[in-house]
């Protein structure tokens, strides 16, 4: 049984704004499940009592102090834009909002 | 548009019956960003206030501020919510160019305060109405940067051509305290909807944690409205986003009640949407549809370490907290000896702290009442502004009224004291002065004004003489008219009568 269908491999895609085509679809699908399938094995070793693990470090409260450092400067900033005008990042007007 | 006539809102509340719920924003006054050491100040130059992390560059790490937790923490604490022992920030994925990361950082389904509740009141014809708000979470997250759309008409989406991007809010902590749906309120859900945050606002800028200026975005609501029949189940809500003053989340509620009743009473059906508030007309209009489930994939911040706050250290934090709003109400309207009527005028007015600031200025707690539930009321009403925007100082309230009290000008005159200092003409001495406003108390000129009243007026002045000091109002009125009403009538009246005596 595939444990990710073609559907839902378009969604993704389009979700995370990929242009992918039927073919690659259809070969990422069977990528995808395989790598679903040999993740899902963790669930067989894993018992009742062992929970799901998010962060790999028992770590806890790292935290930083409210103080200020240097920011990278707008010209700095600026350079890695595509496009700037007025000191902003220029992009495409936004069409619609989020569908 | 739907452009049929609304029905009346009597008619609508008469019929169904609303359920509001609010999620407000608030960004926290913190010196800086929530995940790194960029500034947070206001007005800064494009783009001065980034670096690589709350730009997403890759590599680069964010760290959680100590001081936005503790700050988030004393929020939930002071709402009466549980705060989490354990917790988690999580990535809310989606595009859209003010969120660089293409994420943002949140909290998903381990708020870092669970439910609790804010105490609020009404007025009513009979005293105050009490409501208790419950809250359903308070959670942490970072704010977007700011767009500038342009090439269409100002600064709006609709028929722009580009978006101008400034990141510097981007990253800042933002507190979203999200209540439950609250039912029971009927008519009174829009002053309840305002009370509300009014409340949250107070209690929030009494913590010290926000400047939460609505006006300058630091406070942010978002109205969520849904109309039911009596017994009927909850119907469909929408959702109005950024409503930006206590005057605006008022009106937002009361035209969604029409505009949805009005849909109803057609047999029609509510849309699951986004709506935005128009300040100019007071109504609202479609965004999106969330007819489609947004897809947010949040999943936990493998970046940030999750967040233990320690319970000796929150009771510690709870031990500490300041005098709540209402607490503090109730000690000064036992202060200024006022009756639960009188303290909700003031209150609605949101005059608390200007009437404060004005007797610690000099003023008595009445003047100050006076002025500002009076005469300033009625200015920000008419320019439809809150009361607190209005370009006077409570310590120009408080000269005005030592202006008075000495007798420099009169009650009356003090009116159009008030209206040029509002025109930014300068302080109540300077506009005085600069419009001739002092009292006429130059005895010479003031007497040489009765004796002319005197003599235009024989008749009236018999009549005094014979005792009918009633009659002294013919003469005093000439004499204010010759003073341009700049002579104390009190005073006009005994020098009258002492004349014809």
């Amino acid at each position: 049984m595939s444990a990710i269908s073609r559907d839902e491999v378009a969604h993704l895609a389009r979700l995370a704004r990929l242009a992918v085509t039927e073919d690659e679809l259809d070969r990422f699908a069977g990528q995808l499940d395989g790598i679903l399938q040999s993740v899902a094995r963790i669930g067989e070793v894993a018992a009742d009592d062992i929970p799901p693990t998010s962060h790999s470090v028992p770590l806890t409260n790292v935290l930083r102090a409210d103080e200020p450092e240097p920011s990278l400067g707008r010209d700095a900033v600026l350079a890695a834009a595509p496009d700037s005008a007025e000191d902003r990042f220029r992009v495409p007007r936004i069409l619609d909002e989020e569908e | 548009m739907s452009t049929s006539t609304l029905p009346s809102y009597d008619d609508v509340v008469s019929r169904y019956e609303p359920v509001i719920g609010l999620e407000t924003h608030v960004e926290l006054g913190t010196r800086t960003k929530m995940f790194c050491g960029c500034r947070t100040e206001f007005g800064a130059d494009p783009n001065t206030q980034v670096c690589p992390v709350c730009l997403g560059l890759p590599g680069s790490l964010p760290v959680a501020n100590a001081a936005a937790i503790e700050a988030t923490i004393r929020i939930g604490l002071a709402l009466n919510c549980d705060i989490a022992e354990w917790c988690r920030f999580a990535r809310k994925n989606y595009f859209y160019p003010d969120m660089p990361k293409n994420f943002q950082t949140s909290q998903y389904d381990e708020p870092l305060c669970g439910e609790g509740y804010l105490d609020i009141e009404v007025p009513g014809a009979d005293g105050p109405i009490p409501f208790r708000i419950p809250i359903e979470r308070v959670h942490l997250e970072e704010d977007t940067g700011k767009s500038l759309h342009v090439g269409g008409s100002t600064g709006r989406i609709h028929g722009a051509t580009e978006s101008l991007v400034d990141y510097n809010r981007a990253g800042i902590p933002l507190v979203e305290i999200v209540t439950k749906p609250v039912a029971g309120t009927g008519a009174l859900a829009p002053e309840v909807a305002r009370a509300y945050v009014a409340e949250l606002r107070d209690v929030i800028r009494s913590l010290g944690v926000s400047d939460v200026r609505m006006e300058q975005g630091s406070l942010r609501c978002d109205v969520n409205l849904s109309l039911n029949k009596p017994g009927a189940e909850w119907g469909t809500r929408s959702e109005t986003k950024n409503v930006n003053s206590l005057r605006s989340v008022e009106r937002a509620v009361r035209s969604e009640m029409l505009r949805q009743a009005s849909i109803l009473d057609d047999g029609g059906r509510i849309v699951q949407e986004t709506r935005h508030f128009h300040e100019d007309s007071g109504d609202t209009t479609s965004g999106r549809s969330k007819e489609t489930a947004t897809d947010y994939r949040y999943f936990p911040e493998p970046d940030l370490t999750p967040i233990a706050p320690d319970p000796a250290w929150v009771a510690e934090l709870k031990a500490a907290m300041p005098e709540l709003p209402r607490v503090h109400r109730k000690r000064l309207q036992a202060d200024w000896k006022l009756s639960d009527h009188d303290m909700a005028s003031v209150i609605n007015a949101g005059a608390i702290p200007l009437i404060e600031r004005t007797i610690a200025a000099g003023a008595s707690s009445e003047s100050a009442r006076k002025w500002w539930l009076g005469e300033l009321s009625r200015r920000a009403n008419e320019t439809g502004t809150e009361l607190a925007e209005l370009p006077i100082t409570p310590a120009q309230v408080a000269e005005l009224q030592s202006l008075v009290d000495g007798g420099k000008v009169t009650d009356k005159i003090a009116r159009t004291v008030i209206e040029g200092v509002l025109a930014g003409e300068g302080g109540p001495a300077e506009v005085v002065a600069a419009r001739g406003l002092e009292v006429v108390s130059d005895t010479g000129a003031l007497t040489a004004a009765i004796d002319d009243a005197i003599a235009a007026n024989p008749a009236v002045a018999e009549k005094i003489r014979g005792g009918n000091h009633a009659a002294a109002g013919v003469l005093i009125g000439a004499v204010m008219k010759a003073t341009r009403g700049q002579a104390d009538a009190k005073a006009v009246r005994e020098l009258v009568i002492a004349r014809l005596s």
